[in-house]
């Protein structure tokens, strides 16, 4: 196996998949073959020249990438600040998502898979998966969550029109939790199906490879703002996280750059203390949940909590392992949002700047009233996705 | 109460019973193990509801979600158990999720496993290199030992290796397959369980996952020194309660 060039950083996993205290692959004997193939093949899969071909030639022409570097004018001006935004949004199907899907879809024909399963919350990662089988021509089903189904029905819309069939999960919390133990129980009873999962999360390799395959985000960054400011370093990141793939991909080419300054949003609900939280950070302890030892919303017995938020994409009770050893070696800060701060951010940047946001992507823009920004400080938002799947909530809370 | 050791020294065809603790009622736990007991159940697997079961399929998942809100936890379920430790003769085997005893406190709930009398767990996604690295000290401290599952996508070389490892017995997962009654057994089963049988393992073997009814069982005792049934049980239950166990288990006994 080719050994990376980043693999003395501390932000990168052992062998077996561990940040730290945090990762691994605790799975049931039943997935082992599955995880095991993966293991094995991913890295080799992900370094070769016929991969990066495939993939460059995808996320360029495909999903549209470079993504660009935004510089915003009056968002700065309110804030006081140089604030760029990472147009995500921009991507094909609306959101980073894609970056990992168009990758795993190729690692999964690598691996002659022919099936592709997911799991979505917001919808997001669904859409990116149905439509790179679409585009591939493999067979799809997506589990989500039946509460998340109801409020995010144009990306459910979309999943079906991408022929992809959707199953709704009904057990426990119906948000992403539980579309998760679909797709994972689904994946035991049909080894054969390739588990396109689309955060950080899960047993190892996942998180590793995700993060990988996100890490464009901040791989286009250094150059564009080398380009634009003449210093391929902001000063600050921000991105919101649900299992944090975004927030990984914006990330992962500064992590060993301790100079810039890494700022994480969690989804605080109805506030962190009030029962109805997803503030994993701030309220999770040590535990295992999709095979992975990381920070989760637990009770005093190990039982999973059910998290709340309004955003379907981070209402999950975890985070992703690498996210875990940020927040314990406080390489990353934990800040985070409520729902209301969320939406008034996403009516902020409507108006200031005319992009309408996500409302994940909305919990990081929230964020900027509580920090203590400088004139000269220059700051870069990943703009994850855009709100057009949201706009039954925005016009509700318009009509509010 | 009897060792795992003794029975599987002393009988063949062995049956155990699978349920979930605090199910139907919080507190059914020891009148189901005593007629179980009682109907010569040779062990019992209690399952500690956890709210995320990825290895059980709807029928275990929807007994978990009634005995959490049963109001169902790792306290009582030791205090019950612990109750009846010296009148209970059947071994009994936990079956959890690793989070529950990692939250709990690995030496605490390693310490209350010993003193309700449990030699034997189950933990369905504590791997083995996991369990090398970090459990099986913890485990040998306390005199416990840990099954392992091999399903019909396991390597001869890996069933080798937890055979090696192994010290109650192995669990033969039957299908490729969440828990839950399939109703028969095919011959592709078959020729999975004769290959098993033929690697000549040093272990015990106890077929589960799939294994239903009288039938089912008789099948998969030809193969193993017997087989496990949980979902079957527990839609016995959901419909019984706790008074007919005997309808159920005496046509698998006879």
């Amino acid at each position: 196996m080719t050994e990376n060039k980043n693999m003395k950083s501390k932000f990168q996993p052992t062998k077996e998949g561990y940040y730290g205290q945090f990762g691994g692959a605790f799975i049931p004997e039943l997935l082992y073959p599955n995880v095991k193939e993966l293991e094995d093949n991913y890295l080799q899969i992900l370094e070769s020249s016929a991969f990066q071909e495939e993939y460059k030639d995808l996320l360029q022409h495909y999903v549209g990438r470079p993504s660009p570097l935004y510089l915003a004018k009056r968002l700065s001006e309110k804030y006081g600040a140089t604030i760029y935004l990472k147009r995500e949004d921009l991507n094909h199907t609306g959101a980073h998502k894609v970056n990992n899907t168009i990758g795993q879809i190729l690692v999964a024909k690598h691996l002659g898979k022919t099936k592709i399963i997911a799991e979505t919350g917001a919808g997001q990662h669904g859409v990116a998966t149905a439509t790179v089988c679409a585009l591939m021509n493999l067979e799809c089903v997506v589990f989500m969550g039946e509460t998340d189904i109801k409020r995010q029905a144009p990306n459910v819309a979309r999943m079906k029109m991408l022929g992809a069939k959707v199953v709704p999960a009904t057990s426990g919390s119906k948000t992403l939790k539980d579309a998760t133990n679909e797709a994972i129980r689904y994946w035991i009873q049909h080894p054969e199906t390739y588990y396109l999962i689309g955060s950080v999360v899960g047993p190892h390799p996942y998180p590793d490879m995700v993060a990988r395959l996100q890490a464009v985000i901040s791989e286009e960054m250094k150059v564009q703002l080398k380009a634009q400011t003449g210093n391929e370093n902001p000063d600050t990141i921000i991105a919101c996280v649900g299992g944090g793939s975004n927030a990984a991909g914006a990330f992962y080419h500064y992590l060993d750059d301790e100079k810039v300054e890494l700022i994480a949003v969690e989804a605080a609900g109805l506030g962190v203390d009030s029962g109805e939280s997803a503030a994993t950070s701030q309220l999770g302890e040590v535990g295992v949940i999709h095979g992975s030892k990381t920070i989760l919303m637990q009770d005093e017995y190990g039982q999973i909590t059910e998290p709340y938020s309004i955003s379907a994409g981070l209402d999950y009770p975890g985070v992703g392992p690498l996210h875990a050893f940020l927040h314990e070696t406080k390489r990353a800060q934990f800040m985070n949002a409520t729902d209301k701060e969320a939406l008034d951010a996403a009516f902020e940047l409507t108006q200031l700047e005319g992009i309408i946001p996500a409302l994940e992507t909305a919990h990081a823009l929230a964020v900027l009233p509580k920090m203590n920004l400088k004139k000269d400080q220059v700051v870069v938002i990943n703009l994850s996705g855009r709100g057009d799947k949201d706009l039954e909530t925005y016009i509700n809370h318009l009509e509010d | 109460m009897k060792t795992l050791k003794n029975i599987f020294q002393e009988k063949k065809n062995l049956l155990s019973i699978f349920f979930t603790a605090g199910y139907p009622n919080l507190n059914d736990t020891t009148a189901i193990i005593s007629e179980l007991s009682k109907n010569n159940v040779d062990f019992i697997e209690v399952g500690l509801p956890y709210s995320d079961p990825l290895a059980d399929g709807p029928t275990i998942q929807d007994s978990s979600q009634v005995a959490l809100q049963n109001g169902m936890n790792l306290d009582i379920v030791f205090d019950q158990l612990k109750s009846i430790k010296d009148t209970n003769s059947t071994p009994l085997v936990l079956m959890g999720y690793l989070n529950q005893m990692l939250k709990y406190g690995e030496d605490k709930f390693c310490q209350a496993c010993v003193d309700c009398g449990i030699e034997t767990l189950i933990l369905p996604d504590l791997p083995m290199i996991e369990y090398e690295n970090h459990y099986q000290q913890l485990f040998k401290k306390y005199g416990l030992t840990n099954v392992f599952l091999i399903t019909p996508h396991t390597s001869e070389e890996r069933i080798r290796k937890i055979d090696a490892f192994t010290e109650a017995f192995m669990y033969v997962v039957a299908s490729s397959s969440i828990t839950g009654a399939k109703g028969e057994i095919s011959k592709q089963q078959i020729d999975y369980f004769e290959r098993i049988k033929s690697m000549n393992l040093k272990s015990n073997l106890i077929i589960g996952f799939g294994i239903s009814d009288v039938k089912t069982f008789n099948t998969a005792c030809i193969y193993a020194s017997g087989a496990i049934i949980g979902s079957a049980f527990i839609k016995h239950l959901s419909i019984h309660g706790t008074d007919n166990i005997a309808q159920f288990i005496d046509p698998l006994k006879s």
